[in-house]
């Protein structure tokens, strides 16, 4: 339970977070979520990963797909040198992980340091 | 140990966003690049994207409708002017705003700037040209006039207006891939794109290359590679005109003879620096009312310009209680710059004269403060330009400023890699004064021939042939610009820079410009061929393209009850009248008896052709295979001992002497002692040919459209954002002058009926976002030789079907 809701939790703040503030501060929205929901680290990275992974998965491959992966062709091609609208959105579904499940993992790490001060 | 463990995992997390935040690192931001909600995702337009909006600002007077149709033309109903050009400039950043802040930073020598030191020896070359001097100075004429000053204030309000708006998100593409950011726009600007349409179309000069053929031929051979007069000539305005008298009669210097003329005097280091296209060229023309079958004028007009993504050219509709003019726009400038209002059509080709000269300077030591003119030493002024570079600390070039113009070529620059220990100034007339806005906007408004009279002596340079039709019925072409008076042989090679007298020596008047009014023959036309015969009373040089002209008014000579589904076939058309001057050339001299099958099937092709470069055709490449192989075995002997670049002969020279001389000297190769035939030559060229011929066959690649391979690159040649490889024919001898990267940028058609009835269509698409469906979309109908409807709209049509969006601009 505690997971799903970080999980939501950490997904509808970086959402809101990124509409006024630079891309990163989904780091800060992981990093606060799991400061405040207790789980077990590799749980909290976890939880950060698939949460972001999904968020920043679903919002590419949503705004390439009504554009035909025009757009995401053309970056593909220019920066992965091949024609591929899917991997560009896995890609960038990585990015947003890695950032979110390390944000996650040091919230969780600092909140028990806290907790046995 | 688990206080450790957090720091470095903070520490790490930190690390990544700064690492995927910055290019310093990696060579791109990645995660600020593909974040969803800031980064490139949000230049994936959607289909269904909604253009229409509601936007108030404080600089408008009135209320502005901007309805924007299916190919994403906007129709811009203004109440007044002011608010018109704001709208344009808004317009044409929304849509455009990379490429024309691109493009002026480009002719403003600052492209190092943005993609860091590959680009130093451009913005050298066009900072030492003097563009940004040029600019300058049309900036000042610009604004001391109170209608293109208002023009241009509110052109550019419109722009800053649209960039304070964006947000890193809003960002075009290109900045995201760069990384940098949009600057104010300025009058300025405007200024400096117009300057760099007239380096492009004025440009290109042989004359250090000429100098070196000068100093490489004797007298006689240079004749024969470089006649004064080219044989199939038909010239703008027809043979046996009448000129009047020439008031400037420039006098030739003194000592010309010995000096400038000296054939077989030591060569010079030609510099190797960029020059644009030498087929800039373009086809114009109009009918009058007695060959349509409208019984009103039609106009065509199609520049040929390097043709890339985003294309140079905007299509928009402009209406105002002044005017109601439609065509195609600059991004970066205010106005329709080919196109026609309620009354007329306007269109140009380039006139392509001879204004840009050098001349070699004397400094009194290297400081570069005085030189050497008219027995004194005379002080320069010194214009210190600094070159910023993306990532290194920035250069500093000191541009000393002549009596002629800036020194361009020194010890310090010349080119690549081609070191020259001599001074040379350019004197080119666009660092003349000059105020092409009020060209523009005067032609924009003219009502008949008198009003585009009117407008016609604001336009310096570029030199342009102006087409003009009128619902009147009256039609005209005038070749207008700025151009100097020059005594025969002035400027086509280096002149010596330490006596006034081999300046130009005054400017042609306006009124002696050659022109053509309501001609019997019932239409006027140009192809950028020479302007006149050889009675008009000024100098023109020599290098003038011929075969499009001769075609062309071929066709029009003979053609009547026309229709603008005719013109189309006429613009389109891939027939080559060099083809079928010189086939017979191949067809006589080809021995057929030494030829092996395989040669003797290309033969038969040659001989089936039509001289239609159409893109299936193998026969076209053929043909250009040979011709270009016999090139090189008629001339490569003679030029092997001479400097590299030193300037080779036109084509037209080439098919003038063959036709003329079989015994032409150059046939024979001197580095043999047998005495080569023209046949010998022809025969070995053929064979030579089809031996590649047969190559690019086995590699499915011989058909015209593949072996010239047409595409239209983005400005910044990215790969992804190109189009490649496209089916179209013709060449830059066809009327359909399309070549591997260049060719007709905007192709209109305007039949002035009451209702006029309008065709156009460019090579590209509306949107400069790479990531908009309007991006490239008219390539393909480009290609094939379609048009679209241009829809003059009427403002009470604005339920029509055709309008698709509606942005609304009103006072704050």
């Amino acid at each position: 339970m505690k997971f799903i809701t970080s999980l939501i939790l950490m997904a509808l703040l970086s959402f809101s977070l990124c509409i006024f503030l630079p891309w990163w501060s989904i780091a800060v929205a992981c990093f606060l979520v799991a400061l405040s929901i207790p789980q077990k680290n590799w749980v909290s990275f976890v939880t950060g990963f698939v949460s972001l992974f999904l968020l920043w998965y679903g919002l590419s491959f949503w705004m390439s797909f009504q554009n035909g992966h025009l757009l995401a062709n053309r970056i593909s091609k220019l920066i992965l040198e091949q024609e591929n609208s899917f991997l560009l959105v896995l890609i960038t579904a990585l990015i947003g992980g890695i950032i979110g499940g390390f944000a996650a993992l040091s919230g969780s790490l600092i909140r028990k340091n806290f907790k046995h001060a | 140990m688990r206080i450790l463990f957090s720091i470095l995992s903070f520490l790490f997390t930190a690390a990544l966003c700064y690492v995927l935040d910055t290019n310093s690192v990696l060579k791109l931001p990645f995660g600020k690049f593909l974040s969803p909600q800031s980064g490139i995702w949000q230049n994936a337009e959607s289909f269904e994207a909604d253009f229409s909006d509601n936007l108030k600002f404080d600089q408008l007077i009135g209320k502005t409708n901007v309805y924007l149709d299916e190919r994403l033309v906007p129709h811009v109903f203004a109440e007044n002017e002011s608010d018109a050009f704001f709208v344009q400039g808004y317009l044409h950043a929304k849509f455009r705003l990379w490429q024309m802040e691109f493009q002026t930073m480009y002719a403003a020598g600052r492209a190092s700037e943005v993609v860091g030191d590959v680009a130093l020896n451009h913005d050298r070359e066009f900072r030492r040209l003097g563009l940004v001097y040029a600019a300058e100075k049309s900036l000042v004429e610009m604004e001391n006039d109170p209608t293109s000053k208002m023009a241009c204030d509110a052109y550019t309000a419109g722009v800053n207006q649209y960039i304070a708006s964006l947000t890193y998100s809003d960002l075009p593409l290109e900045y995201k891939l760069l990384g940098y950011q949009p600057e104010k726009w300025t009058n300025f600007k405007s200024a400096l794109f117009l300057k760099y349409m007239a380096y492009d179309l004025t440009g290109n000069d042989k004359d250090f290359e000429m100098t070196d053929a000068k100093a490489s031929f004797s007298k006689s051979d240079f004749d024969l590679l470089f006649p004064s007069k080219q044989d199939a000539l038909d010239p703008i305005i027809p043979k046996n005109t009448f000129f009047s008298f020439a008031t400037i009669q420039p006098a030739v210097p003194a000592f010309a003879d010995s000096i400038y003329f000296d054939f077989l005097k030591g060569t010079i280091a030609i510099p190797e620096v960029e020059m644009p296209d030498q087929f800039n060229g373009s086809n114009n023309w109009a009918v009058d009312s007695s060959k349509t079958k409208s019984k009103y004028p039609i106009l065509c007009s199609d520049p040929h310009l390097k043709i890339s993504s985003p294309s140079v050219w905007y299509e928009m509709q402009i209406s105002t209680p002044n005017s109601n003019v439609y065509g195609a726009s600059f991004p970066g400038a205010p106005g329709i710059i080919i196109g026609f209002n309620d009354s007329c059509a306007f269109g140009f080709t380039n006139a392509g004269r001879d204004v840009k000269d050098y001349y070699e300077i004397k400094f009194k030591d290297d400081s570069k403060s005085e030189y050497w003119f008219d027995s004194n030493w005379v002080n320069t002024t010194r214009r210190i330009e600094k070159i910023n570079i993306a990532g290194k600390p920035a250069f500093y070039d000191t541009v000393a400023y002549t009596i002629f113009g800036p020194v361009i070529y020194d010890a310090s620059f010349s080119g690549k890699n081609n070191q020259s220990n001599k001074n040379y100034a350019v004197r080119w007339s666009a660092h003349d004064n000059s105020n092409e806005f009020k060209f523009f906007y005067l032609l924009n408004h003219a009502k008949n021939y008198s009003d585009f009279q009117q407008a016609l002596p604001y336009l310096k340079s570029p030199g342009q042939n102006c087409v003009f039709a009128c619902k009147n019925g009256d039609i005209a072409l005038h070749v207008q610009g700025s151009f100097p008076a020059k005594w025969k042989g002035q400027g086509e090679f280096v002149m010596p820079g330490f006596d006034s007298s081999f300046m130009w020596q005054g400017m042609i008047p306006q009124s002696e410009n050659p022109f053509q009014f309501n001609p019997a023959r019932g239409f006027v036309s140009s192809a950028n061929q020479r302007p006149t015969d050889s009675t008009y009373p000024y100098f023109i040089g020599s290098n003038y393209p011929v075969y499009r002209g001769l075609y062309l008014n071929r066709k029009l000579s003979s053609m009547t009850d026309i229709t603008t589904a005719d013109m189309m076939k006429l613009q389109t058309s891939n027939y080559n009248v060099f083809a079928e001057i010189a086939m017979p050339i191949f067809l006589k001299n080809i021995r057929v008896e030494v030829l092996n099958e395989n040669e003797k099937n290309y033969f038969k092709k040659l001989e089936n052709w039509g001289f239609v470069y159409d893109a299936n055709t193998t026969a076209a490449s053929i043909f250009e295979l040979t011709w270009s192989k016999l090139t090189d075995t008629i001339y490569n002997d003679e030029y092997a001992s001479k400097p590299k670049n030193t300037a080779r002969p036109y084509r037209s020279t080439l098919l003038d002497a063959l036709l003329r001389d079989s015994s032409y000297k150059f046939i024979d190769n001197i580095t043999t002692y047998n005495r080569e035939t023209i046949e010998d030559v022809v025969t070995a060229a053929f064979k030579s040919a089809s031996l590649e011929a047969f190559q690019l066959e086995k590699q499915n690649k011989l058909s015209w459209a593949k072996y010239k391979d047409t595409h239209v690159d983005h400005l910044l040649k990215l790969q992804g954002f190109n189009s490649e490889h496209l089916k179209i024919g013709g060449n830059e001898n066809c009327l359909n002058a399309t070549k591997s990267s260049h060719g007709p940028s905007w192709r209109m058609i305007v039949n002035l009926t009451p209702n006029t009835e309008a065709y156009g269509i460019y090579p590209g698409g509306q949107s400069g976002n790479p990531g908009s469906r309007f991006y490239d979309n008219g390539i393909d109908n480009w290609a094939q030789g379609n048009y679209y409807n241009l829809w003059m709209m009427r403002a009470e049509e604005k339920n029509d079907s055709r309008v698709k969006w509606n942005m609304v601009f009103s006072k704050k």
